[in-house]
């Protein structure tokens, strides 16, 4: 299952321009409001007729504005999930779900009722109309609508934009349990959060005024110091795989990296699970000397391989540590001062409160 | 005192001519309600305005305007005779005054209820494999109907009181043309019949006000429908 397409359109104070693929996993799509990301999505499920282009899954065109062949939405079996939930007001939330079971094609493989209820946690809203629900259950059930329908993908627009932290919580283990799960289903996912994109995006596409600025697989653009403006100074830092080892009674929990272990306070997730950590660039201090008698104990050596000035008095530099790649972000001064350079040996002091809960997942 | 027949024939008449009138408008104003919200195309304030022209006019003036159009010597009024329709002194043209009288009120209404119709929700309706057509039926019409209900009990309430139109379209021959409001100027004329004329006020009144009542009602259950969004 791959989505390719290639689009321009035109709007009154910007021009969007942009090509690229989606397959298996969560492909997200990242940038500010007005970036274009919408009308990207927009443009896949049919909803909006760009200028010229070309989309099509996995070699049936849904769009080709040269040939003049544009599938209607109702045709393209793409669900999408949209950040106002658009539940059917006059519909409970049975409903709602059936709505979408009504149109999944006759034979066509997917969940079914049960098992949207089960998975999102709908058992007991059945008979609720859509008006009495908190934003994350309408998201919730948004999501099930869409599911039954049987699509081929999904396309999700901000989601979670509209929810607030606890709510996001609430929703974000389903996401990453649609990923994982059984069916596998491909999901171009939209998004301003950093958060949500490092927890859930395997693949990571960056748009800036219409035009696409890096994409790649997730753990890599997320460590490329180019991305950091993109991302903003406070947001960006590299994403790294861990497996959990151990649990301490006080809390803190031992986790390892390709570089060593860690220990990390709040750490939810199981021994033996794999957990990504979120490891922000300016929580990462350099030393070029092992430190002493610091109380942070996650110490890791490392080698730098790339130094990437940034506009302001900031240096975003990319960091070797065992098989991860990590961002630091320091000061112009610090780099001349510490003699900083290519493949040089230092050591990364990673702050204990660097990880999140919330960005633990899997 | 008791209704004399020709009261009742008046009432029977009005009822007859209102249910004609409101049931063959629904549909076109309905299709005028959906222009007006939701499309843009040239002459839109034009159309608009022509909707709304009847509730400004005199009505006698609308119904002269008829007369002329389709009065046995107008080209239109020829053209229908020929295969048998007679509009002017006729039922039927007091069935056409109403609709036209009615029509502003129907469209109104409509009008507001596809407005309140949020567009996204029939995007998502389409993105879930809706047709047109499925769209319209599942979604944008269970929203809608209680507004549709409320313009239709408001034009059936316009079509059973209307008088000017229809009194200078079809005269007022009674068991023919005479509808309620036309039998009620007609008892008001001679000597002695004010008793029955306060009898058909009654009935007229009661009529219009269980038609209010009914369309407040709906209109309120609009509202909480779509502020269920």
């Amino acid at each position: 299952m791959t989505l390719s397409l290639s689009l321009s359109h035109r709007f009154a104070d910007f021009a969007l321009d942009i090509a690229l693929e989606a397959g298996p996993g969560i492909t997200a799509l990242f940038g500010r409001s007005g970036a274009g990301k919408t009308t990207v999505i927009n443009a896949v499920g049919g909803l909006l007729r760009p200028d010229s282009g070309i989309i099509s899954v996995d070699g049936e065109v849904l769009l080709d504005t040269a040939r003049g062949i544009f599938i209607p939405p109702h045709k393209r079996r793409l669900g999408t999930v949209f950040q106002d939930a658009r539940l059917f007001p006059h519909l409970n939330v049975a409903q709602n779900l059936m709505f979408g079971a009504r149109y999944a094609p006759k034979g066509s493989v997917g969940p079914e009722l049960s098992d949207v209820v089960t998975l999102l946690g709908l058992e007991d809203l059945q008979t609720r109309a859509p008006a009495t629900l908190s934003g994350g259950q309408k998201q919730r059930v948004a999501l099930g609508r869409a599911l039954l329908s049987h699509p081929r993908m999904l396309l999700m627009d901000e989601p979670l934009a509209s929810l607030d932290a606890p709510r996001k919580q609430e929703i974000l283990p389903f996401l990453e349990r649609l990923r994982d799960g059984p069916l596998g289903l491909p999901i171009l996912y939209v998004s301003h959060a950093v958060d949500e994109i490092a927890r859930l995006a395997d693949r990571l596409v960056l748009i800036q005024n219409g035009q696409i600025q890096a994409q790649g697989p997730l753990f890599e653009v997320m460590s490329n110091p180019a991305a950091v403006p993109l991302l903003g100074v406070r947001e960006a830092g590299a994403v790294i795989e861990a497996d959990v080892i151990a649990h301490g009674a006080d809390g803190i929990s031992t986790l390892r990296i390709s570089a060593g272990e860690i220990e990390l306070p709040g750490v939810q997730a199981p021994i033996g699970a794999r957990v990504r950590l979120r490891v922000l660039a300016q929580d990462v201090i350099l030393s070029l000397t092992r430190p002493e008698g610091l109380s942070s104990v996650n110490v890791l050596p490392v080698r730098i391989e790339d130094i990437h000035p940034g506009d302001g008095p900031g240096a975003a530099i990319a960091l070797r540590a065992g098989n991860d790649r990590l961002l630091a972000r320091v000061t112009a001064r610090a780099v001349v001062e510490l003699g900083l350079s290519r493949g040089m040996q230092c050591f990364a002091i990673l702050k204990a409160t660097t990880v999140a809960p919330g960005s633990i997942g899997r | 005192m008791t209704p004399d027949a020709a009261a009742w024939d008046a009432l029977r008449l009005s009822l007859w001519v209102a249910v004609w009138a409101t049931v063959l408008a629904i549909p076109l104003a309905l299709w005028v309600a959906w222009l007006l919200a939701r499309r843009e195309f040239w002459g839109k304030s034009l159309l608009n305005a022509a909707v709304h022209l009847p509730l400004v006019l005199p009505p006698v003036v609308t119904g002269y305007l008829l007369l002329m159009a389709f009065g046995r010597t107008a080209p239109l009024g020829r053209a229908l005779d020929a295969i048998g329709l007679q509009l002017a002194f006729h039922w039927s043209g007091a069935v056409l005054a109403a609709m036209i009288m009615g029509f502003p009120l129907m469209v109104r209404a409509m009008r507001l209820a596809i407005e309140a119709v949020d567009p996204k929700l029939e995007d998502a309706a389409a993105s879930l494999g809706a047709s047109r057509a499925s769209v319209f039926g599942r979604v944008t019409l269970p929203l809608i109907l209680p507004g549709i209900l409320a313009g239709t009990v408001m034009g059936f309430a316009k079509a059973m009181g209307e008088f000017g139109a229809t009194i200078t379209f079809v005269a007022n021959i009674p068991g023919q043309t005479q509808t309620l409001p036309s039998a009620i100027w007609s008892a008001l004329q001679i000597p002695g019949g004010e008793g029955q004329a306060v009898i058909m006020v009654v009935m007229a009144s009661t009529v219009a006000i269980a038609a209010v009542l009914l369309s407040e009602l709906l209109a309120r259950r609009v509202a909480a429908r779509i502020a269920g969004a």
